[in-house]
C-alpha cells in the first residue's frame, strides 16, 4: 500500500476535491478538449494567451482523482509563465513520470505527479491536461487531443 | 449453495494461486475473460507436443490425428448448445467474428435502404458497431430497444419495434456490463411470429447456463471460448442450416472451397464452407477441452455457486454506505458493477489492485448504457464458479480500504 500513498498523496486528494481554476475563461483565445477514452477521463482546457504569456489557464471536465489533480496542478504552475517556460516545466513533468532525472527547482510541487510512475496504466490519466495544455497552445482552433 | 468443493476446482486453476502486490489475487474480471483450467491448458500443450498438424489435408497420421480432433471438439460444441448437426457450428475467432460474419454473409445481401436492424441499449459495442457498419454500407436503419433504470429491457413497443421492415433482431442474452439476463426465449419467438431471424450474443450466457439452441429457437448464435475456461481467439458460431446453406461464404481460401479454377470456384460444404484458410486448431481443442470440463463440474452446479456468491455480495455491498450498484435487474448473472462515492471508477481500479483484487473498471465497451446513467465508467466485480466466499470479502474489504483513502 506504500506506493498507494505515494500516488494519492496528501496534494493530490485536495486538488481532486478542490480543483483550482476549475472553470471557463470568457475570452480565451486557446482552448482544447482532451479525451482518455480508457477511462472516461474528459476536460476542457482553456488559455488566454497575452503575446507570449499565459495570462490565465483553467479547465472543466471530469475524470479520475490523478486527472483532476494534474489539470487543477497544471493550470497553477503555468499561469503567468511564458510559453517556452511552460514547455520547460511540462519536459520537466514528462520526465518526472517516465523516471527520468528531473530538475526539482522547476518541478517543484509538481513532483507529487512523479508517484504515478509505478502505476504505467495511469500514466496516461496524469499526462492528459499537459497534452491538452500544449496542444491548446500549439494551435489556434479549438482542437481535440486523445490519449490513445 | 452448491455441491462444489471449492478448493478442489481451485486447484484445476493453477492461475489464482499467486500474490499481487503482497496479497493473494482475487480474480474478479472473469466477464473480461475467465481463467484456464490445466485440464485445458494441456490438453493444448498435449496437442501441440504430440499432434500438431494441419487438418482437412494431410493423409498422414499427424494430419487425421489432428482433424479428429478438431471435428470432435465441433460435435462437443454441437451438443453444448444442442444443435441439430455439426455443420450449424461454425468456429471463428470470437463472438465479435461470427457477429461480423452473420451481418455481411446473412443480412447485407437482402438489405434495402430504410430496412431495419434490431438491437437494444444493453448491446456490447461487438453487436452495435457490425451493424452500425451494414447500415452505412446499404442505407439501413438502426433501431434500439431501450432499457429501464434497473438495466432491464424496456419490452413495451417491442412488438412495435418489430415491423415489416426488420431484416434482423440482434440482442445480448446476458449484459456484460450490468449482468441483466434478457428474456431472450419470448422475445425470439414473438419475432420468428413476423418471420424475423434472430441472432443471439451469447458471449456472458456460456460460461453460466445452459444452452439450448433448439429450445430458444434462434436462427444464429455466437459466442466466444476466452469466457468460458477456453483460449483465447477461438469462438463460435450456430446457424440454422438451410441459412447457413443459403449464405455466400464470408471470407474467400483454402479449405472453404471444393475445387478452384480461375473461371469458375465450387465452394465447399458447411460447415467448411464458412472457415476459410488453416484455423485455429489448437484453439478449438482447448474449446472442447473446456465443454468437458464444464460438464464434468456440471453446469447447474456452476450456476448455483454464481448465484450463491452474486447473493452473498450484493447483500454486502448494499449494506455499504456510500455504495451504488448499478444494474438491479431481477435476473441477473454473477456480475455487479457499482459506483463508490466521491471515488472514479479508475481510482477504485488501481486501489484494489494494490490489494490483489482484480476488477474491470471503464465503459465495458458498452458506452451507450454508460450514457444511459450518465456516468463514464464503473467498476465491475463478475464471478465464476471458481471464485470463494474468501474473495467476496476481500472485495469488500478493498471497497472499504479505498473508502478510507479517500475520506
Ligand atoms: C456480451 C458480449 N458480446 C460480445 C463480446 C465480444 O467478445 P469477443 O471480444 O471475445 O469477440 C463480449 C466480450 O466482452 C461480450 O461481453
Amino acid at each position: 500500500m506504500s506506493d498507494l500513498r505515494e500516488l494519492y498523496q496528501q496534494v493530490i486528494m485536495d486538488h481532486n476535491k478542490r480543483p483550482r481554476n476549475f472553470r471557463e475563461i470568457d475570452h480565451a483565445n486557446h482552448l482544447a478538449h482532451g479525451n482518455n477514452p480508457l477511462c472516461g477521463d474528459k476536460l476542457v482546457v482553456y488559455v488566454k494567451l497575452d503575446g507570449e504569456v499565459i495570462e490565465d489557464v483553467s479547465f472543466k471536465g471530469s475524470g479520475c482523482a490523478i486527472s483532476m489533480a494534474s489539470a487543477s496542478l497544471m493550470t497553477e504552475a503555468l499561469k503567468g509563465k511564458t510559453i517556452d517556460e511552460a514547455q520547460a516545466i511540462y519536459d520537466q513533468v514528462h520526465k518526472s513520470m517516465t523516471g527520468e532525472e528531473t530538475d526539482r527547482n522547476l518541478l517543484g510541487k509538481l513532483e507529487v505527479l512523479s508517484g504515478v510512475k509505478e502505476f504505467p496504466a495511469r500514466v496516461k490519466c496524469a499526462t492528459l491536461s499537459w497534452h491538452t495544455v500544449h496542444a491548446a497552445i500549439d494551435s489556434d482552433h479549438d482542437i481535440s487531443i486523445s490519449t490513445e | 449453495m452448491s455441491n462444489l468443493n471449492i478448493n478442489t476446482i481451485r486447484a484445476d486453476f493453477p492461475i489464482l494461486h499467486q500474490e499481487i502486490n503482497g496479497f493473494p489475487l482475487v480474480y474478479l474480471d472473469n466477464a473480461a475473460t475467465s481463467q484456464k483450467p490445466r485440464q485445458v491448458i494441456e490438453a493444448v500443450s498435449h496437442y501441440y507436443l504430440h499432434d500438431n498438424a494441419n487438418i482437412h489435408r494431410g493423409v498422414h497420421k499427424l494430419s487425421q490425428r489432428a482433424t479428429d480432433l478438431y471435428e470432435a471438439a465441433r460435435a462437443k460444441v454441437r451438443q453444448f448448445v444442442n444443435a441439430n448437426s455439426d455443420k450449424e457450428i461454425i468456429f471463428t475467432r470470437g463472438a465479435t467474428e461470427a457477429i461480423n460474419l452473420v451481418a455481411q454473409s446473412f443480412v447485407r445481401p437482402m438489405l434495402q435502404p430504410d430496412d431495419e436492424i434490431l438491437i437494444s441499449h444493453l448491446e456490447h459495442h461487438a453487436n452495435i458497431v457490425p451493424w452500425q457498419i451494414l447500415c452505412e454500407q446499404t442505407g439501413a436503419k438502426l433501431k434500439v430497444i431501450p432499457m429501464t433504470q434497473s438495466g432491464e429491457l424496456d419490452l413495451t413497443d417491442f412488438d412495435a419495434m418489430l415491423t415489416e421492415r426488420t431484416r434482423i433482431l440482434a440482442v445480448g442474452q446476458v449484459s456484460n456490463a450490468l449482468g441483466t439476463i434478457n428474456p431472450v426465449k419470448s422475445m425470439i419467438a414473438r419475432a420468428r411470429a413476423k418471420n424475423i431471424p434472430v441472432l443471439i450474443d451469447g458471449a456472458q450466457a456460456v460460461p453460466h447456463m445452459t444452452v439450448d439452441v433448439q429450445d430458444l429457437d434462434c436462427d444464429f448464435y455466437v459466442f466466444s471460448g476466452h469466457k468460458m475456461f477456453a483460449p483465447t481467439g477461438i469462438g463460435a458460431l450456430y446457424g440454422r442450416e438451410d441459412l447457413l446453406n443459403a449464405m455466400p461464404p464470408y471470407q474467400g481460401g483454402g479449405d472453404m472451397i471444393l475445387s478452384v479454377s480461375f473461371e469458375k470456384t465450387i465452394y465447399n460444404e458447411l460447415p467448411a464452407k464458412f472457415e476459410a484458410g488453416t484455423p485455429n486448431i489448437s484453439g478449438v481443442i482447448g474449446l472442447g477441452a473446456a465443454i468437458d470440463y464444464m460438464w464434468q463440474i456440471g453446469i447447474d452446479n456452476i450456476a448455483a455457486q454464481e448465484h450463491h456468491l452474486l447473493d452473498i455480495a450484493t447483500r454486502k455491498i448494499e449494506a455499504l454506505p456510500g455504495v451504488r450498484i448499478i444494474g438491479t435487474a431481477a435476473e441477473k448473472a454473477a456480475v455487479i458493477s457499482f459506483m463508490i462515492e466521491g471515488v472514479h471508477p479508475h481510482d477504485v481500479g488501481t486501489i484494489f489492485d494494490q490489494q490483489g483484487v482484480a476488477i474491470r473498471t471503464g465503459h465495458h465497451c458498452a458506452q451507450p448504457v454508460m450514457e444511459f446513467y450518465d456516468i463514464p465508467a464503473t467498476a465491475r466485480a463478475s464471478f465464476a464458479f471458481y471464485n470463494s466466499e474468501e474473495e467476496v470479502d476481500a472485495l469488500i474489504n478493498a471497497i472499504q480500504k479505498t473508502q478510507e483513502l479517500f475520506a
